[in-house]
């Protein structure tokens, strides 16, 4: 069982949380013209490595808001939780 | 090479079994190579068998970083289908089936294939009609399938819930009667044997650490046991795609997911056949040592783990007990996780990348194992020919930015959408 921090309510289980994914994905700028790479690189491709990752949830039986979580993918140890808008120091 | 047969069974008998030949050898790399594969798990190992067999290349090396069979060939639950809906999974998979039934003959090794039949339940009216029409895809690409109606079911399952007052009541049925399981082991085992017979190097216990990539052509591959050089490599590495692929700057369609089987202790007899749930991600069968054999969901965030985590396999259960209420009295004995490659639209790709000489076959998801021959034997004819077979051209990894995704089901990373 993972135990998440949210940054709203505190300590709660995995069973209150879904999963978003990578919160290191941005969404290319709709102010410029978008290649069809950029389109691919934020709708498919991911790097999805073992280790340190940084991740979106979503308290969704809590206070429904989006989270980001650092969590180790070959550990499942979580480090750090951050809110969704949060600048995250690497 | 020794051949398996009743007569040297016997013969051997008279020694205690001490002399028989090894399965394989265990070489020392050689400074090069015709093809290399990486990943002895059942596609590499399958890749190789049919690079030696049907291309006649047999300067091949398999490098594998644990031993082989140790990854998800010897962490699954067996199925073999071919039920898909759209050609490119269905001719794909029918054309592996055809190899499932020769296998055990091919490979002078007992794999234990068991055409048993893959029953989907289906649990509403919708639901039967969407299999109604899967069913005849199916057929019109040579494929078996019955529908069956609820009494049907009954008079082949009649262990599963079909009380009147149930959430998901059982209206119906999809069935493959073709389909069935086989010993994930021995499939394993058995092509490694043969490939072995026929000269490819199995090399164990040697990591890739890097690879060398000169003018957007791949030289070879750096190792825990030495550089090896090659002009042809396949990546075979299911979970470990997309470590592999940073080393080499690719960034791929595919993120690593955890997926957790389990199996009950064993039984007497009580369940013929593989047994979808429909309302669910649930299945379910009974090995030949009588233990129910079952799986479902990713655990649903990225993970390397290859161990699970129980309110997944409570779900997993749950859904089981609803469909199969006499379930809840077993004991569970094992309980066990490995990592997939799951693609972005839940069907694999195998194709040929921006690095001549570089091969990829990967994003199996859920459905590995099933198409380890058929995976094995296109993989080897894009290898051998460069250019992909026709059974493989739909799955070819440009077709995320080109759009033409395969919608077979949508079961790809984010299964809660589906």
């Amino acid at each position: 069982m993972l135990y998440i921090n949210c940054p709203h309510c505190g300590m709660r289980s995995q069973n209150e949380f879904s999963y978003g994914g990578d919160a290191s994905v941005k969404r290319p700028s709709l102010n410029k013209e978008v290649s069809d790479q950029e389109w691919d690189n934020f709708v498919y491709n991911r790097k999805s490595l073992r280790g340190k990752h940084l991740e979106l949830w979503q308290h969704i039986s809590g206070c429904r808001q989006w989270i980001k979580v650092e969590r180790d993918t070959s550990t499942h140890e979580i480090f750090r939780t951050f809110k969704a808008d949060e600048e995250v120091a690497k | 090479m020794q051949k398996y047969s009743i007569f040297n069974l016997v013969k051997n008998a008279f020694s205690n079994h001490e002399n028989w030949d090894l399965a394989w050898k265990d070489p020392t790399p050689k400074e090069e190579y015709d093809v290399v594969i990486i990943g002895g798990g059942g596609h590499g190992l399958a890749t190789a068998y049919y690079l030696a067999k049907e291309h006649n290349i047999t300067n091949v090396a398999i490098i594998e970083k644990g031993w082989i069979g140790g990854g998800n060939v010897g962490r699954n639950t067996t199925i073999i289908r071919s039920n898909y809906m759209h050609d490119e999974n269905g001719l794909f998979s029918e054309f592996g089936m055809d190899l499932w039934r020769k296998m055990s003959q091919d490979l002078n090794y007992n794999v234990m294939f068991s055409p048993r039949g893959i029953i989907n339940l289906a649990h509403s009216d919708a639901q039967m009609n969407a299999y109604a029409r899967r069913g005849n895809s199916m057929r019109l690409n040579g494929i078996d399938a019955v529908l069956l109606n609820r009494e049907q079911v009954k008079e082949i399952i009649p262990m599963a819930d079909f009380s009147e007052n149930v959430r998901f009541p059982i209206f119906g049925g999809l069935m493959q009667p073709s389909a069935g399981t086989a010993r994930h082991d021995a499939v394993a085992w058995g092509y490694a044997r043969q490939a072995d017979s026929m000269g490819v190097d199995i090399i164990q216990n040697c990591e890739v650490i890097g690879f060398d990539v000169v003018a957007g052509k791949i030289k070879g591959i750096r190792t825990s046991r030495g550089n090896i050089k090659s002009k042809k490599i396949g990546l075979c590495v299911a979970g470990s795609t997309n470590i592999l692929a940073e080393k080499l700057n690719m960034t791929l369609p595919i993120e690593t997911h955890l997926l957790q089987a389990c199996v009950s202790e064993p039984v007497k007899p009580v369940l013929d056949n593989v047994v979808t749930f429909g309302a669910g991600h649930f299945y379910i069968s009974q090995s030949d040592k009588g233990e129910m054999v079952m799986g479902g969901d990713l655990d649903g965030y990225n993970s390397y783990a290859q161990r699970g985590n129980l309110p997944t396999l409570q779900h997993v259960l749950t859904e089981g007990i609803a469909m199969m209420p006499f379930l809840s009295k077993l004991k569970m004995l094992r309980t066990w996780g490995g990592i997939m490659d799951m693609s972005m639209d839940g069907s694999p790709i195998i194709d040929k990348t921006h690095i001549e000489g570089l091969y990829l076959n990967c994003g199996w998801c859920y459905g590995g194992f099933k198409a380890t021959p058929a995976s094995g034997w296109t993989f080897a004819h894009t290898i051998a020919q460069d250019r992909v077979h026709e059974l493989n051209a739909g799955y070819s990894l440009d077709r995320f930015s080109t759009g033409h995704l395969i919608d077979e089901k949508g079961l790809g990373t984010k299964t809660w959408i589906s």
